[in-house]
């Protein structure tokens, strides 16, 4: 028998579980205790592509570091599924727990000596409680929350708060619930060692963050971004963004006396469709977007190429999935970006916006319309689904009510009156932007042919070459633009000077922090840089130059932003170090830590140059 | 087809409209269809049925996909936006432009290559939600375009301009329509003028999805002995079950008609269809019986025209989803956006 682990705020807990099982909310209820008292948890779903039987996993990772990253391992196991017995408890770190339903006797084969195994009676506790099978199964959850609580010492006022909150309005389900939050507490207290040697303690270290998906978030940010339109095709890891905007829309988009809706939502055929609609509403001067994932992509390319050549505002959420192909469609990647980047045939390139959190989901998620407009182009939301599906504590989020949305260059009756020359294509103010006017504007003016074919600056059909050019030249200005008109890329240079940096972006965040801090207790010292938008701010070429070798910490095979950076900014292949991790599973701190003192050791056993003096 | 550009003085009397337009105010710029194309006698009659209406030409607007068809709205109301969008995908652009601003008209212009083939899930699904349209298919049986290849509304057994035979069978426009909801559904001929301009105006104002499917010969390559959309071939099987006048406000009914073969259908904007009945006991309101009837007529090769259904209280993607009356694109901030108290409320919902 190995020491049992010790530790205090600051441990894994997975629950597996059968997927239809209703142990989803018990879970999170778990989760959100441990926020409520103050200490930063980081959760997360591992799930299957199906709607019941098979096996599910949620992962809590405790921190009052507030590393909510994936940490890898667990030290307690919450084994509710048979299924994934042999799995589940290998998972166990030494020293580890495994918590379990001991109504069946199992051999002792099946039970590993380094660990300390905690075994309950849950079905023999809801048999003798309940007769409905259903509630059985319910309750049987909120039974081992209960015992969980006694096991780590959990505040049992706190998760009996959020019961109440949760069944706000159905009154009569709290005291059930309470009830069986009892049993399991009681059992646990008179039967087991309580509490473990791994345990939460109240603290103060979650502050005024939120806890929340970034679907959530994203769908809210295209409410407070004025969106009204929005078409989409469900497909994991997306749809709930779009049914969050639907709840959203419900909530803040009636209006109160006629009852009626300020917003479309329309559940299309497919995602050409999707992407149809939002182009012939975003060129109709609505705020519209669509969120799909990677396949949904691929099927909007012809698309996107029309709404880039014919300057169409357009949003697009991709929560990105594992691909390719169906691919891994429960997992998560940052696997589209050069599919996003380079959309549609022909010469295309598009803005793409990459949040780190829900907070950023809803921040670029209201930009992205802003840009939409003010670009007429299409601009991506690059999400993925750590973030996207998973309930993430973050900065909560703000708004300032003076701000109003910029609808970009629109031409209007007023000021063709005026006698306004106007060009659709035509670049007035030398930034590559020209004006468009809206459907129905004025009697005789503005009025022009939008097509997918060459143009002139007057949207007057031309196949001459001068004509196109022209045009294509103007597009790549307007991309110029857009440099300086998405997020800014962030820089922390590390404690002392370094000839190293990495680079990073999206849900690698976390991860890359924690791993920072502990490269750093290791003498690895890094730069670092988190890439916000494409197209790349010249910074982020100048910290490529600025360093002998720059990480590029990326969650796909084929290191795609590497890729992109190499290709749009001349970079020399040499210095940029891909980093990459696609499993399918959210990147680790330990993954990163390993990767780079790896690759670290064998540039600095041959150093290239010499370090800065 | 022209390259000299359109003239633009008129004859100083050229008859006017109750806005004070003229004929000439709806039209495009000059055609580079094919001399004798029946796609430009449907450009005529678009042309004809917005003057009649006295519509604002700016406020209309027309989309179409790719195609011979999908040129055309270059060809008529000048002085409307228009969208040449991706080949069958029409029907989604002009259902999002529809739903950024309810109030202005939507003219949808397709093919039968357009609309019937990688169109095809687009067409029947804008139907389906109802969308407040004239969607209009120019039905050649061709590809035009590409010089000549059947296209899926071509009859089987019917042989194209190099003698091969189409053994496919034919998709129905109409019957997919029914189908799909349409609260609206007329065929046509373009080289039935008097048929087709009431048609259309009528699919105006109407407030739903209308569509027409509208045969329209190919001259260059769809119009000989062997097909089934030719002029020859059309004029002698049109079945018209019914002529179609389009009344405005209250004008008087000169004619008499024999008991049963006419019919008054008011719209809810106060305009009235007079139909005068061809087949008296042709119903355009029994949906299940027009099937049919369409069907038997369609197995002995006839081509059934005229106003083949219609709803007169119908209800609109709008009216389904409840929007508000206000166009979506001119909500401001103070309707759309909720601003930092309700988000603060919301933050503390989230701990």
């Amino acid at each position: 028998m190995s020491q049992p682990i010790a530790s205090i705020n600051d441990f894994v807990v997975k629950f597996a579980n059968v997927n239809g099982s209703g142990s989803a909310s018990a879970n999170t209820l778990f989760a959100k205790t441990i926020l409520r008292m103050g200490v930063p948890v980081a959760s997360r779903n591992i799930f299957p592509s199906n709607i019941q039987g098979l096996p599910t996993w949620y992962e809590v990772r405790v921190s009052e570091a507030g590393h909510i990253g994936r940490r890898g391992g667990v030290d307690l196991m919450v084994a509710m599924n048979p299924q994934t017995w042999d799995q589940d408890v290998e998972e166990i770190e030494t020293g580890g727990y495994l918590f379990y339903d001991s109504t069946k006797p199992l051999p002792k084969s099946k039970f590993r000596d380094d660990i300390t195994v905690i075994g309950m009676p849950l079905t023999e506790i809801c048999n003798r409680e309940y007769t409905d099978a259903r509630q059985r199964q319910l309750f049987k959850n909120i039974i081992y929350v209960g015992a969980l609580g006694a096991l780590l010492d959990l505040d049992g006022a706190a998760i009996e708060a959020l019961l109440s909150e949760q069944f706000k309005g159905k009154d009569k389900l709290i005291q059930p619930n309470v009830h069986a939050l009892h049993l399991g507490r009681d059992y646990a207290l008179k039967t087991l060692k309580c509490p473990l040697d791994i345990r939460v303690k109240r603290t103060d270290a979650v502050g005024n963050r939120i806890f929340i998906d970034g679907n959530s978030a994203a769908a809210l940010g295209a409410v407070y971004g004025g969106a009204t339109v929005a078409a989409w095709y469900p497909i994991t890891p997306s749809s709930s963004m779009a049914e969050a905007f639907m709840r959203h829309c419900a909530r803040f988009r009636v209006d109160p006396e006629t009852k009626k809706a300020r917003y479309a939502i329309i559940q299309a055929e497919d995602e050409l469709a999707s992407i149809g609609i939002v182009i012939g509403a975003g060129w109709n001067g609505a705020r519209a977007f669509t969120c799909t994932s990677g396949p949904g992509i691929s099927l909007m390319q012809e698309f996107i190429g029309l709404a880039y050549f014919a300057e169409i505002p357009a949003v697009i959420f991709d929560v990105q999935r594992g691909g390719p192909s169906t691919g891994m469609p429960t997992r998560t990647q940052q696997s589209d970006i050069l599919s996003c980047a380079y959309a549609s045939h022909g010469d295309t390139k598009h803005v793409l916006l990459f949040p780190e959190d829900p907070r950023e989901c809803f921040e670029f998620g209201a930009l992205a319309f802003d840009l939409a407009d003010r670009l007429q182009t299409p601009i991506f939301v690059m999400q993925d689904l750590d973030i996207g599906m998973n309930d993430w504590l973050c900065e909560p989020f703000t708004w300032d009510d003076t701000r109003r949305m910029d609808r970009g260059k629109i031409m209007t009756a007023e000021m063709l009156d005026a006698g306004k020359e106007f060009g659709r294509y035509l670049d007035v103010d030398g930034d590559g932007i020209p004006y468009r006017t809206l459907p129905g504007t004025h009697p005789t003016r503005g009025a022009y042919f939008t097509r997918g074919t060459t143009k002139n600056r007057y949207a007057k059909y031309s196949e001459e070459g001068p004509v196109y050019v022209d045009n294509m030249d103007r597009l790549i200005q307007k991309f110029e633009t857009a440099k300086k008109l998405v997020p800014a890329p962030l820089r922390r240079n590390a404690k002392q000077p370094t000839r190293f940096g990495a680079i990073y972006f999206g849900s690698t965040t976390p991860a890359m922090k924690e791993a920072l801090e502990a490269l750093e207790q290791r003498g690895i010292h890094l730069d670092i840089l988190r890439v916000r938008g494409f197209p790349f701010a010249d910074e982020v070429l100048r910290f490529v130059a600025e360093h002998d070798k720059v990480f590029l910490v990326e969650q796909n095979r084929d290191a795609q932003l590497r890729t992109l950076l190499i290709n749009e900014g001349s970079v020399d292949p040499a210095r940029v170090v891909p980093v990459l991790h696609y499993d399918g599973t959210p990147i680790t701190a330990r993954f990163i830590i390993a990767a780079i003192a790896e690759k670290l050791s064998a540039f600095t056993v041959t150093p290239l140059r010499k370090a800065a003096p | 087809m022209t390259y000299l550009a359109k003239p633009k003085l008129h004859h100083p009397q050229l008859p006017t409209n109750k806005l004070g337009y003229t004929r000439r105010d709806y039209e495009g710029a000059v055609s580079t269809l094919c001399a004798g194309c029946g796609h430009d006698s449907i450009s005529a009659a678009i042309i004809q049925a917005c003057f009649e209406l006295a519509l604002q030409p700016h406020r209309i607007a027309k989309l179409s996909g790719i195609g011979c068809s999908s040129k055309t709205p270059t060809y008529f109301l000048g002085a409307s936006h228009g969208f040449n969008s991706v080949h069958g995908r029409m029907p989604s652009v002009l259902t999002g432009a529809n739903l950024a601003n309810r109030d202005l008209l939507y003219l949808g212009v397709s093919g039968d290559g357009d609309s019937a083939s990688i169109g095809l899930g687009q067409f029947a699904h804008s139907i389906r939600r109802g969308v407040n349209m004239v969607y209009i298919v120019e039905n050649n049986g061709v590809y035009g375009l590409t010089k000549g290849q059947f296209s899926a509304t071509a009859d089987r057994g019917s042989r194209s301009k190099r003698g091969a035979l189409n053994t496919d069978a034919s998709i129905d426009m109409i019957g997919l329509a029914m189908q799909m909801g349409a609260t609206f559904v007329a065929r046509s001929f373009s080289g039935d003028k008097a048929q087709l301009v009431p048609l259309i105006k009528a699919a105006i104002t109407h407030n739903g999805a209308a569509f027409i499917d509208c045969i329209s010969p190919c001259v260059a390559f769809n119009n000989h002995a062997g097909s089934t959309k030719s002029f020859d071939y059309v004029r002698e099987h049109n079945d018209a079950v019914n002529r179609l006048d389009f009344i405005t406000g209250r004008e008087e009914i000169t004619a008499d008609y024999a008991p049963g073969t006419m019919e008054m259908v008011t719209q809810h904007d106060g305009s009235a269809l007079r139909l005068r009945k061809l087949h008296t006991d042709y119903d355009p309101h029994n949906r299940i019986s027009a099937m049919s009837y369409l069907l038997e007529r369609d197995a002995a090769g006839e081509v059934v025209t005229g106003l083949l259904y219609v709803d007169a209280a119908p209800m609109d993607l709008h009216g389904h989803i409840n929007t508000v009356e206000t166009p979506l694109n001119a909500l401001d901030e103070s309707a759309l956006i909720p601003g930092a108290a309700a988000l603060e409320k919301l933050n503390a919902s989230l701990r």
